[in-house]
């Protein structure tokens, strides 16, 4: 078993485990060990990455390649660069602090771990496959749980959240299922063979018309779950009905597949198309960045101010990933990390503070810093790793991306790219806003008083997010060169 | 000469942040003055060792004062050229903001274990003094313009801390989160302005921004925007960004409300220190501002400083919070700093108007910084931040009496006080350069005067008011840090400025033009005299004199309805008109959208299910239909 | 080969027959009525296959077989219709086509 398929069979392995488990404990348990075995076995491809770094330079390392359909030529192709590995490293942080989370679900925790881990092997699937199909296929599989988590365990109007989410995801695949196909029948080299696989597509340059038409509709696909504007829907009614690990999974790292796919597959692929829809796109990217914080502003419940704010975060990347240039593809990345660490971590605290008051309702809240300070603090620093300040991921991940923005001295560039930096001041607005209302003041609700600190386990979860926020905030460099080497297949195809 | 021990100077706060933060909960609350002053101390000393090693010991090298780099380390990369870089800095302004930071943060450090005490957040204070200070540090001794937004925003986030450090009082909360918008909408356009800067220079760093024969300076003045130079554009922006920070007219707003953080906070934050960053930073690209630009830059910052100056002074005559008058007094003589660099030259004499802004900025965070101390001391004491409560306080505050006085003194320009050798360097460089600005220094110079002693004569003459406690004077903890300012405001007017830190680092011999100082001393004294008519003892004058104003007053008072404006501005039109719309769009709209696509899938499929009946004669009835439909498709049109 | 008939004839009566048939399909209420009216239209297919069989290539057999085939499976057929028939008169007492309408939406 190689070193990145083993991402897909130790959640098996645990799923069939989970099978055997009696009662919450053991469900746990299993449940923690299968995932911390994945956290260990992330940090550990970081070093062998880096070890196979320094004597392979293909473009993606530790591939390995399995027939599935001969007559389709469809293959089961795994491999890595330095994007997926971070990525895979963002999922395996924020599926064990996901656990750590849930740790008092008493509400079928069974199923509920089994369907989490399912969506968990869907989405590291998702980032290894270098292969179009197989790639689709594990996309559907972290899809599905999504619909039985909220639908079953979630809270408010769940059934209409489940459906909306998953039907809109399912015509997001539809589409890409569409795009998919089209790059594969115009796919043949000079060996005449369709190929599904990235790196042989590559090489190849697809037919120009046939780039104009599929792009935009990969593009679509992907950005619907990357909460693309105006197909972001969804994400606010989906993130508040969800389960607080689901709402974490889901913000911190299914959202992430939406730029990422668009990277690797639509712009990758397509780069003539991608050059002819590039503006076009812009402007929708712009639109949600600016849109998704003045929305914000407005909302009361944490969990839709929440969701606006990752519309506008992931607004941000699509933005930076069309700026077509190092620095700001080099942002996009970042922003996809420090938005799925921060998202993640948001998500848990209003989980705990949901837990204690039973409200989302900033309205109804007031003083917690008195009476909570372990949460209200970490909330804090949340929110100001969320503005964009120094120190924290987000500041590096922005200036990025603005600074490669800033790249094009285009009229037209240079109005997106200065709205988009506007927003950090609405940014600011709706999280001092959270702060002040929430945080600070006097407590408004005399129960509130009795409430109890963060728990062992939470704090737990709360550090294993933290940390990397942090840490990628102060010594961005390590990371930044990790992406920026794995961009150069990127930049050779596109610029 | 080695410089690279200081790097320690901003990064013991640092670490007191982290022991102070991290063991907020454990760590006894003296134990943790103790600690902050110990390191803020111990940087102090660095700071003026850096100091007479850089001045002293090593000196002028060929004639100018070299600009080393202590330390240099790329923090992160954006394109080949471009870089952020973390390093230390060290040149004639950065080792005086040094001594400006380390000393009045030291001071306020001592000061607060005595103001602080018995507060229940005593520990947390000290964490975020220490931060604040390691942020203003790092900020001050930045290498290069990334690295100075990155502590411009760590500063503004400490700022946003202290201020709403009683954090249970509505009005705190929304005075700290205003001031953390206010200026983080300028940021965006010192972001913008930076982002310019970069992409047209292709560096942040200031010694290849700033060297004057830079071939890239001359080739982006040429790109043009709207007939203005991209340069003066960026310059222009960066300078925005600036005035949020220092509190320029029209984003001042948020400095008076600034006001309800804790007084120690403001007098190091709000008066001394980071409310001086944008004329530092403005310093800091003084040479950018003068050789690239076409001179339209300097003067917006002119007419911005000057405009600020009486517009904050006008201000300040009708305020009654004694905080407050000092808020708009601080933003009245920041304004006389960026008055003094919009005016300023480069080269010898001619950068007379750089040196006086310094000294300036100098002299003030000294007196300035004494009078919000003392200003924290009579609070502390009477227990309350109304004039009106407070009278005849001289005899049982006496040594706070004495240093106030000495510090009004010294804004009042009188001399042998030190606010009067800077401020008439100011005078003089205006008056070298625009008349105009030259008599609006001289008319704020008058009104700073007055409504200084009216504060003075208001707090510590006048009739006793009943106080609610027994009124003594405070502990030594507070009393020495005032005796140590007091001395150093009239001290710092005899350091020789000119000698030291000038635009183009070679100093020249500075000397007081005393037909000049002659005018502004009576003008001074005017204001003060008119003071001692009106508030000495209580008189009707001030009632009359308010009537006479009528309407003008009242505008004044209201502060010009500034706060008003913006409220109408974010509320109404922001929060009303398009945030409140775009949550409807949202709702109604998109989602709408996406519903009325799933609706009508349910209600096609309601209608056209009656199909499915069940019946088998109902499908071969259809099956039939089919055929015939199909087979004459074929027939006749295919 | 009949004298005096062609296979025009025969043909139009076998359609007929066959329409009638649908027509009895679609229409009748009654499940065995509907049973009577397949029959009809497996009666007109069989005489197609053996008048065919005789006016066009009268040298071969095959319709002539087919029809037996045909004749064979309808009896099959009705056997098994009626067993169906009885058993839901079992369930729903009765034979009634409207009451078999279980599978619908």
């Amino acid at each position: 078993m190689d070193i990145l398929s083993l991402f897909v069979t130790v959640p098996i392995f645990t799923l069939i485990a989970l099978l055997f488990a009696k009662g919450l404990k053991q469900v746990r348990i299993i449940s923690l060990i299968g995932m911390g075995i994945q956290f260990v076995m992330a940090i550990n491809l970081v070093f062998a990455y880096f070890k196979e770094r320094a004597i392979n330079s293909d473009i993606m390392v530790f591939t390995q390649d399995y027939t599935w359909f001969k007559n389709f030529n469809i293959h089961y192709t795994v491999g890595a660069d330095g994007i997926t590995v971070a990525m895979i490293v963002l999922t395996a942080i924020v599926v064990l602090a996901g656990v750590f989370i849930s740790w008092k679900t008493e509400d079928l925790p069974k199923e509920f771990f089994i369907s989490l881990i399912v969506l968990a092997a869907g989405v590291y699937g998702f980032f290894i496959s270098i292969d179009l199909f197989t790639m689709f296929v594990f996309y559907e599989i972290a899809v599905i749980p999504m619909f039985l988590l909220i639908g079953i365990w979630g809270t408010g109007p769940k059934e209409y959240s489940a459906m909306k989410l998953t039907l809109m995801l399912m015509g997001a695949s539809a589409l890409l299922l569409v795009g998919i196909l089209g790059i594969y029948f115009n796919s043949a080299g000079a060996d005449g063979v369709l190929t599904y696989n990235i790196l042989d597509i590559a090489k190849v340059t697809i037919d120009s018309d046939a780039q104009k038409l599929f792009f935009p509709i990969v593009f679509i696909g992907f950005g619907v779950l990357g909460a693309m504007f105006p197909f972001h829907t969804w994400s606010p009614d989906g993130h508040a009905s969800a389960p607080t690990a689901v709402s974490m999974l889901h913000a911190g790292v299914l959202m992430k597949l939406g730029g990422y796919g668009i990277f690797r597959v639509a712009m990758y692929l397509l780069p003539e198309g991608a050059a002819e829809w590039g503006n076009f796109f812009i402007v929708l990217a712009v639109i949600g960045v600016i849109y998704g914080a003045l929305a914000a502003v407005r909302q009361t419940d944490l969990k839709y101010i929440n969701a606006y704010s990752s519309v506008s975060h992931l607004g941000m990347v699509l933005f930076a990933l069309l700026m077509m240039n190092k620095t700001a593809w080099n942002g996009a990345i970042m922003q996809s990390l420090s938005h799925g660490f921060m998202t993640a971590l948001f998500f848990a605290l209003i989980g705990m503070i949901y837990g204690r008051t039973h409200t989302r309702d900033i309205t109804k809240l007031g003083g917690l810093l008195k009476v909570i300070p372990f949460i209200s603090v970490i909330y804090v620093i949340a929110g100001l790793a969320s503005l964009g300040l120094p120190g924290f991921s987000g500041f590096v991940a922005e200036m990025q991306i603005f600074q490669g923005a800033f790249q094009h001295p285009d009229t037209f560039h240079r109005i997106a790219s200065i709205i988009t930096v506007s927003a950090i001041v609405v940014t600011a607005v709706y999280i001092l806003r959270v702060v002040g209302i929430m945080l600070m003041g006097t407590i408004k609700n005399e129960e509130h008083l009795s409430l109890k600190d963060a728990t062992w386990y939470e704090k737990t979860g709360i550090f294993l997010l933290l940390i990397p926020i942090i840490g990628m905030g102060m010594a961005p460099l390590w990371l930044s060169d990790m992406i920026t080497e794995s961009l150069a297949p990127f930049i050779h195809r596109m610029l | 000469m080695d410089y690279s021990y200081t790097i320690l100077i901003p990064l013991l706060p640092f670490i007191t942040f982290l022991i102070l933060g991290l063991g907020s909960f454990k760590i006894k609350p003296n134990l943790a003055g103790l600690i902050g002053s110990a390191s803020l101390g111990t940087s102090l000393i660095l700071s003026l060792y850096t100091a007479y090693n850089y001045f002293i010991k090593v000196g002028k090298v060929d004639g100018a004062y070299e600009a080393v780099y202590a330390f240099k380390t790329t923090w992160m990369n954006f394109t080949p050229t471009l870089h952020i870089d973390m390093g230390i800095l060290i040149d004639p302004i950065s080792v005086m903001m040094l001594i400006v930071v380390t000393l009045i943060a030291f001071l306020v450090n001592v000061y607060s274990i005595g103001y602080m005490k018995g507060d229940t957040g005593f520990t947390k204070f000290f964490a975020f003094l220490s931060l604040f200070s390691f942020s203003m540090l790092g900020l001050v001794l930045a290498t290069n313009l990334f690295q100075i937004y990155i502590f411009w925003e760590l500063v503004g986030v400490s700022s946003f801390l202290l201020i709403g450090f009683y954090y249970t009082k509505p009005s705190a909360i929304i005075a700290a989160k205003k001031a953390f918008i206010v200026t983080r909408f300028a940021d965006l356009f010192f972001l913008i302005g930076i982002l310019l800067m970069g992409y047209y220079t292709g560096t942040f760093d200031f010694a290849e921004l700033t060297s004057a024969d830079s071939s890239q300076l001359a080739e982006w003045t040429s790109v043009t925007f709207m007939g203005m130079s991209i340069i003066t554009f960026s310059l222009i922006l960066i300078f925005i960004g600036g005035a949020g920070k220092s509190a320029m007219f029209p984003l001042h707003i948020w400095l008076p409300d600034a006001m309800e953080g804790p007084t120690p906070v403001s007098a190091l934050i709000h008066a001394a220190t980071m409310v001086v960053a944008g004329v530092y930073l403005v310093a800091r690209l003084f040479n950018v501002y003068y050789v690239a630009d076409d001179g339209l830059a300097l003067e917006v910052v002119a007419y911005v400083g000057a405009f600020s100056s009486l517009f904050a002074a006008i201000i300040a005559l009708t305020q009654n919070d004694i905080k407050r008058v000092l808020a708009f007094s601080t933003m009245s003589q920041i304004g006389y700093m960026m008055l003094a660099l919009g005016v300023s030259g480069y080269e010898g004499h001619d950068g007379l108007g750089y040196m006086a802004s310094m000294w300036h900025l100098f002299t003030h965070a000294m007196f300035k910084g004494l009078l919000f101390l003392a200003a924290g001391s009579i609070i502390h004491a009477v227990h309350s931040n109304m004039l009106k409560d407070m009278g005849s306080l001289r005899k049982k505050l006496p040594i706070t009496h004495i240093t106030f006085l000495i510090a009004t003194l010294a804004i009042a320009g009188i001399p042998f006080f030190s606010g009067f050798f800077s401020k008439d360097e100011i005078l003089l460089a205006a008056h070298h350069h625009n008349k105009f600005l030259y008599f609006v220094g001289l008319f704020v110079a008058g009104l700073t005067a007055f409504y200084m002693f009216r504060l003075y004569f208001g707090i510590f003459w006048g009739k006793e008011k009943t106080y609610s406690d027994k009124v003594h004077e405070n502990p030594k903890s507070m009393t020495i840090p005032l005796m140590i300012l007091a001395f150093m405001s009239i001290a710092a007017g005899y350091i020789p400025f000119s000698k030291y830190i000038t635009a183009d680092r070679q100093g020249f011999e500075g000397h007081i033009d005393w037909n000049m100082a002659a005018i502004a001393i009576a003008t001074a004294v005017l204001g003060i005299a008119l003071a001692y008519v009106f508030y000495k003892k209580e008189t009707n004058y001030p009632e009359k004199v308010t009537k006479a104003f009528g309407i003008f007053y009242k505008w004044a008072y209201d502060k010009f309805y500034m706060d008003e404006l913006y409220f109408f501005i974010t509320r109404q039109i922001i929060f009303k008109r398009i945030s409140a719309p775009f949550a409807w769009f949202d709702k109604k709209i998109i989602d709408g959208t996406m519903d009325l696509i799933g609706n009508t899938t349910v209600k096609t499929s309601e209608k056209i299910k009656g199909t499915q009946s069940g019946r088998v004669q109902d499908y071969a009835m259809y099956f039939i239909g089919g055929i015939v439909v199909i087979t004459m498709v074929v027939k006749y049109i295919m | 080969m009949i004298n005096g008939i062609s296979i025009y004839e025969i043909l139009t009566l076998t359609t007929i027959l066959f329409f009638i048939g649908v027509y009895g399909f679609f229409t009748r209420k009654n499940l065995i009525t509907i049973l009577m009216s397949i029959e009809l239209i497996l009666n007109a297919s069989a005489i197609n296959f053996v008048i065919i069989n005789t006016y066009l290539y009268p040298e071969n057999l095959q319709g002539a077989i087919f029809s037996v085939f045909i004749i064979a499976v309808a009896a099959a057929e009705t056997a098994l219709a009626v067993a169906i028939i009885i058993n839901l008169y079992k369930m729903i007492t009765s034979v009634e086509v409207k009451g078999t309408e279980l599978m619908k939406y």
